[in-house]
């Protein structure tokens, strides 16, 4: 039959539209490698009070006493002691895109951010390698006393709110890439959003790692008062290089009773990228917390973005996508722990393999002695698109109550010859009909973003699978 | 006004893993025309049109199928859908998650989409017609066949009764305009309300632009759709063809009189 030859190189589009990088550009660039002195230079640089200096430094030596996690993906690549831990691209934040350097501005206007938060966004944050280049709310927004500011600019501006919340979600013994961000963290977004505000339009942050051997590390504090709501968006890419990247972030979130967060990410990372995250959310009495989490790019993948769920009446979402094409391993997935009564939660996961990648669902449903009368449901639908590829599903579930109601579904299908033919018959030529097949498998998680980035999200899929089918 | 047959099918056979089921098939079909193929089930009838529509499942072992005066055997199915062929399948298969109106818009921009693109440019985002303009035509399509209007924002065939599904597919080749439509079976099913409401639409659509090769065991739906010729396969070919009477006789005296050879009544 006469249908084109496959493309081999399954991200082939990325190169071109993300995967280039600009000229070194830093004013200041560490050492290669991690120790104590790298962990003091980076605080001394950022004028920091003792005691964030303090809880870096010990937050170095539990990064280093703690093992390397063996139960999930292989990460005995990572050479932490080739990695550049920090990178600062310019001296100062900017308010103005004209303020930005040239160069730095010109990557992001590739990538489409002045131009979004013209058109539907409510504030910008744009990360370049180690620290925010560019910040900016708008001034409604901002007389209203919401806060959003680098996480650097946060504990300079508002130490004192900062400190209250700062490591109480994520606290640095979590795990030792947890410890590794608490040491070395630099950049990432501080929002408080006051009580009963409602920020309508969604706040957005950019990370973009452009030095080669480079590792992220960003940290994002979020607090939500009560009754206020705000909608926050990251997005991620990176050069295309042929050495690996490490991005490691943590994220905390704290929503107070009566608010709602939902946090939507829309990860693209080269294939050279080590993506490993620990995102956390406290929800307090009827607070709503809501993760959005898509993942299609990267090396490796790890992040299970959970919820705890402390008074009753909390709810808990997890909507998660998770799409390996070759070479790429998604480790994804979502958990939430019910610890009061009358709380409930939900998890959707689809994850996507094909050209031998490997996409899972990990997740954990936890219901404390004492949290009765909750309520949770898990489906996770995986579809495999070809013989080499990988799906796994691991849902791990600690039930302490009786009084509870736990749903799971779990399915794996793959996509039929049927399917193809009968969108063939209509005209529709293999490649697009097995991407329309796939764009249907995510619909009911895209549908829940908004309208830019569901077709932002439906086009990195069709860029996922050009030249797939031949 | 008599021109070359925009579908000819010559000599037809056809095998599925080694196994031959169609053993020399002829036929050729006209725009303007109405045909109607008849057969008892197993004599080949959905081999037939799922082979008119190049299912990579079967293997024509030899003859020729022209479509436009040209063979479409290396043709695959899309590329036989933007020349013009179109088939409404007996078991329309689900798409979980793909609207009917984005489905719809995305195949009606791959058949307007220009000849060397493969196809491409299908998807909406990318160029075809204009969103409004689609809206209208597929409102005015959906009403030609009774269907509501939240129709178009379900997700294609799923969870569809076995009525809606057929009138679905009736509505894709409303929107997508054949030149020739194979109906295979569309009439199994189907209660007689939906029958008439399918039929009707199929006679609306029928003109001097569409050729209709109705595929059908029965002839309960030639009660509604009118054919010009009616053709009676048994056992991979066509063994008697003749004008609609045909049909009326096959209702009275069954498929037997074809199958002991009789082939007095070929015209």
């Amino acid at each position: 039959m006469s249908t084109a030859e496959p493309k081999l190189d399954l991200r082939e589009g990325y190169t071109e539209k993300y995967g280039f990088h600009d000229e070194d550009g830093f004013v200041f660039k560490s050492r290669r490698g991690l120790d104590r002195e790298i962990v003091a230079q980076i605080s001394d640089m950022k004028g920091e009070p003792a005691w964030m200096r303090d809880y870096r430094l010990k937050a170095l030596e539990i990064f280093e006493k703690k093992p390397m996690p063996s139960w999930g993906p292989d990460l005995s690549a990572i050479d932490f002691q080739n990695i550049f831990y920090y990178v600062k691209p310019t001296s100062e934040e900017a308010k103005s895109w004209e303020d930005v350097p040239a160069d730095m501005k010109r990557t992001f206007d590739k990538l489409g951010i002045p131009e979004a938060e013209q058109k539907f966004l409510s504030g910008v944050g744009a990360q370049y390698d180690s620290e925010v280049v560019y910040h900016k709310i708008q001034e409604k927004l901002e007389k209203q006393g919401v806060l959003f500011l680098s996480c650097d600019q946060g504990l300079k501006e508002h130490e004192a709110l900062f400190k209250q919340y700062f490591g109480t979600v994520i606290p640095s013994t979590d795990n030792k890439f947890a410890a590794l961000n608490s040491s070395v963290w630099s950049g990432g977004s501080f929002i408080y959003v006051p009580k009963g505000v409602h920020v309508d339009v969604p706040l957005q942050a950019y990370f973009r790692i452009n030095t080669r051997d480079m590792g992220q590390f960003e940290r994002t504090l979020i607090i939500v008062d009560e009754g206020a709501f705000v909608h926050y968006v990251e997005g991620c890419t990176a050069p295309t290089y042929s050495s690996d990247s490490l991005h490691s972030a943590v994220v905390e979130i704290i929503v107070k009773p009566g608010a709602r967060c939902r946090y939507t990410t829309i990860q693209n990372w080269s294939n050279n990228v080590y993506n490993l995250v620990t995102k956390r959310a406290v929800a307090y009495r009827d607070a709503t917390m809501e993760w959005v989490d898509g993942n299609l790019g990267s090396k490796i993948t790890q992040k299970y973005p959970s919820v705890y769920m402390m008074e009753p009446g909390a709810h808990g979402e997890i909507l998660s996508i998770a799409f390996a094409g070759k070479g790429q391993h998604q480790d994804a997935g979502g958990k939430v722990i019910h610890c009061a009564p009358n709380t409930s939660s939900k998890i959707i996961s689809k994850s996507i393999s094909k050209d031998g990648g490997r996409a899972g669902y990990r997740g954990l449903v936890k219901v404390q002695k004492g949290a009765v009368d909750s309520r949770s449901t898990v489906n996770c639908d995986a579809l495999i698109l070809d013989e080499i590829s990988r799906s796994d599903t691991y849902p791990y579930m600690e039930i302490e109550e009786d009084r509870v109601s736990i749903g799971h579904e779990a399915t794996v299908s793959k996509i039929g010859d049927e399917q193809i033919f009968y969108l063939q018959s209509r005209g529709i030529n293999k490649e697009e009909a097995a991407a329309m097949i796939v764009s249907g498998f995510i619909e009911p998680i895209v549908k829940e973003l908004p309208m830019e980035y569901a077709v932002e999200m439906n086009r990195l899929i069709q860029l996922q699978m050009e030249g797939s089918v031949g | 006004m008599s021109h070359t047959p925009e579908l000819v099918v010559k000599d037809l056979h056809v095998g599925i893993d080694g196994k031959e089921i169609l053993k020399g098939l002829s036929l050729e079909v006209k725009k303007g025309e109405i045909h109607a193929l008849m057969g008892p089930n197993g004599s080949g009838k959905s081999t037939f049109a799922n082979t008119l529509m190049g299912h990579p499942k079967y293997e024509v072992t030899s003859g020729d199928i022209l479509f436009r005066g040209q063979s479409i055997l290396e043709l695959e199915a899309d590329e036989r859908a933007r020349a013009g062929l179109f088939m409404a399948f007996q078991y329309p298969v689900a798409i979980p998650g793909v609207t009917v109106a984005n489905f719809l818009r995305t195949a009606l921009n791959a058949r307007l989409a220009p000849a060397d693109t493969n196809g491409a440019g299908a998807m909406p985002h990318k160029r075809g017609i204009a969103p409004k303009e689609f809206r209208a035509l597929l409102k005015e399509k959906m009403a030609l066949l009774k269907m509501d209007e939240s129709f178009a924002g379900r997700y294609l065939n799923d969870g569809f009764s076995g009525g809606e599904k057929k009138r679905a597919e009736i509505l894709q080749m409303a929107v997508l305009k054949p030149e020739i439509a194979v109906m295979d079976e569309t009439d199994s099913g189907l209660d007689i309300d939906a029958l008439r409401i399918v039929s009707d639409g199929v006679n609306a659509l029928a003109g001097p632009s569409m050729g209709v090769l109705v595929i059908t065991h029965y002839n309960r739906i030639l009660n509604y759709i009118k054919p010009d010729r009616v053709h009676v396969m048994v056992d991979g070919r066509i063994q008697v063809s003749g004008g609609p009477e045909l049909a009326l006789k096959l209702e009275s005296e069954g498929y037997d009189w074809v199958r002991d050879g009789q082939e007095a009544h070929k015209s």
